[in-house]
């Protein structure tokens, strides 16, 4: 019986709903609808009903199972499903298989994220090239288009990849499970993710690096973190990078690091240039520092399987 | 225009759970997207239209319910409306304040058929 209106409830067994009605008793309801309705109003159409004298079976594909709990033929049986999932909750699971498998190989990965320009590629081959007999290094660099860093980065002396993201502002999870995959940085190792120049997306995307650096250029202007305050906010460490520019600039440094801090607290700052090599020795001892700490941590001895047999991938 | 990227994995999720439940159609979803969230509401929107062809949610209507920004300020100690995520307690002026709702960047429910 109709909640509605009283009518027939119909019972299709067919899942082809075009079918099941053909099959079906061929009969006509017609009610007049003179009473309020608090729903969307129906109508029925001629055609067939079955009647509502049989109970639905388990297994059966339940065309009274909408939200009015009825089944008014002609019209659609649509139904609300609760999905309450974080929009991100896919990369996010992508990017704690990848941050397993590089912890569990001992493997140090850091996402390198900036405004293109900022020179994040010199800063690479700067301390591919000074830390060469010190630890072994690895980088994954993305872009849109060319291979033109990964080659940079090989002529360094190190083992690059190139993601090229076509159309994409900034590397996933996804994209960078395959590339650890292609890549096999050996274990005990550093890894160098260098994100897309783009201050903006990177910040949402983990990628199952121990920490994002933003790089930010003394070309740039001090009220960057202010202006893009969520790279900041995401972000362990700073780099400033391009210093020896800095008595040729009206840039206010303290006043970049108070903006950087406000917001971001816990933010790590470092001066330094790739072209000189002024203070890029404390960003090495920061990275080997760190690089140990994780070492050290018990649960990063946990299981460890290849990035890519986990979880669902595209 | 991380909100393309944002739309299609609601799409990739939408299509999962419409399939689990055996349905052909995406005819509604239904976000949460916070005022202090990293997603803006129109680019959204204007994502949707594309990413959706082909797919189940094709010609789905799209209803982003905006979430107020909430935060705590650590100095009046008192719970304060934000509508920017680094922004300031609009009674004391401090920038110690934390957000506490409004980040929210979620899939609600959706309706299929």
């Amino acid at each position: 019986m109709c909640s509605v209106c009283g009518c027939g409830t119909a019972k299709i067994i067919d899942t082809d709903p075009e079918k099941a009605l053909a099959t079906a008793h061929g009969h006509d309801h017609h009610h007049d609808h003179d009473h309020d309705h608090t729903h969307d109003h129906h109508h029925h159409h001629d055609g067939a009903h079955d009647h509502g004298d049989h109970l639905h079976a388990e297994g059966v594909i339940n065309y009274g199972g909408g939200i009015a709990g009825v089944h008014v033929p002609g019209l659609s049986q649509a139904r609300i499903v609760t999905i309450e999932r974080d929009i991100l909750s896919r990369n996010d699971a992508l990017a704690r298989d990848n941050r397993a498998y590089l912890e569990g190989h001992n493997i140090f990965a850091l996402n390198l994220v900036s405004s293109p320009g900022s020179g994040k590629t010199s800063l690479l081959v700067r301390a591919i090239t000074d830390l060469a007999d010190r630890m072994k290094i690895s980088v994954i660099e993305g872009d849109q288009q060319t291979a033109n860093d990964a080659e940079r980065i090989r002529a360094a002396g190190a083992k690059a990849i190139q993601i090229n993201t076509g159309k994409g502002c900034h590397l996933d999870a996804h994209m960078v499970g395959h590339a650890i995959e292609a890549l096999a940085p050996p274990n005990g190792s550093v890894l160098f993710i260098e994100n897309v120049g783009n201050l903006v997306c990177p910040a949402a995307f983990d990628l199952g690096e121990a920490h994002k650096v933003v790089v930010l250029s003394v070309t740039e202007g001090e009220d960057k973190p202010l202006k893009y305050p969520d790279m900041f906010a995401a972000a362990d460490l700073l780099l400033l990078n391009k210093s020896d520019l800095l008595p040729h600039l009206d840039f206010n440094l303290g006043a970049c690091l108070a903006n950087a801090l406000r917001i971001n607290p816990k933010l790590q700052t470092l001066i330094v240039s790739a072209r000189t090599g002024e203070g890029m020795e404390a960003f090495y001892a920061w990275l080997e520092a760190s690089a140990a700490r994780a070492a050290r941590r018990p649960e990063h001895h946990a299981l460890a399987q290849p990035a890519q047999t986990q979880g669902a991938m595209k | 225009m991380h909100e393309m990227a944002l739309i299609e994995s609601v799409v990739e999720i939408a299509e999962e759970v419409a399939r689990q439940n055996g349905a052909r159609r995406i005819i509604r979803l239904r976000l949460d997207i916070g005022e202090l969230s990293i997603a803006e509401p129109d680019a959204l929107t204007f994502c949707f239209a594309a990413v959706t062809q082909g797919t189940m949610a094709q010609d789905a209507e799209l209803e982003i319910c905006r979430v107020a920004g909430r935060g705590w300020c650590l100095d009046c100690a008192t719970e304060i409306a934000m509508s920017q995520r680094f922004g300031t307690c609009p009674i004391c002026g401090s920038h110690q304040v934390q957000v506490t709702g409004g980040d929210d960047l979620k899939i609600k429910d959706i309706e299929i058929n």
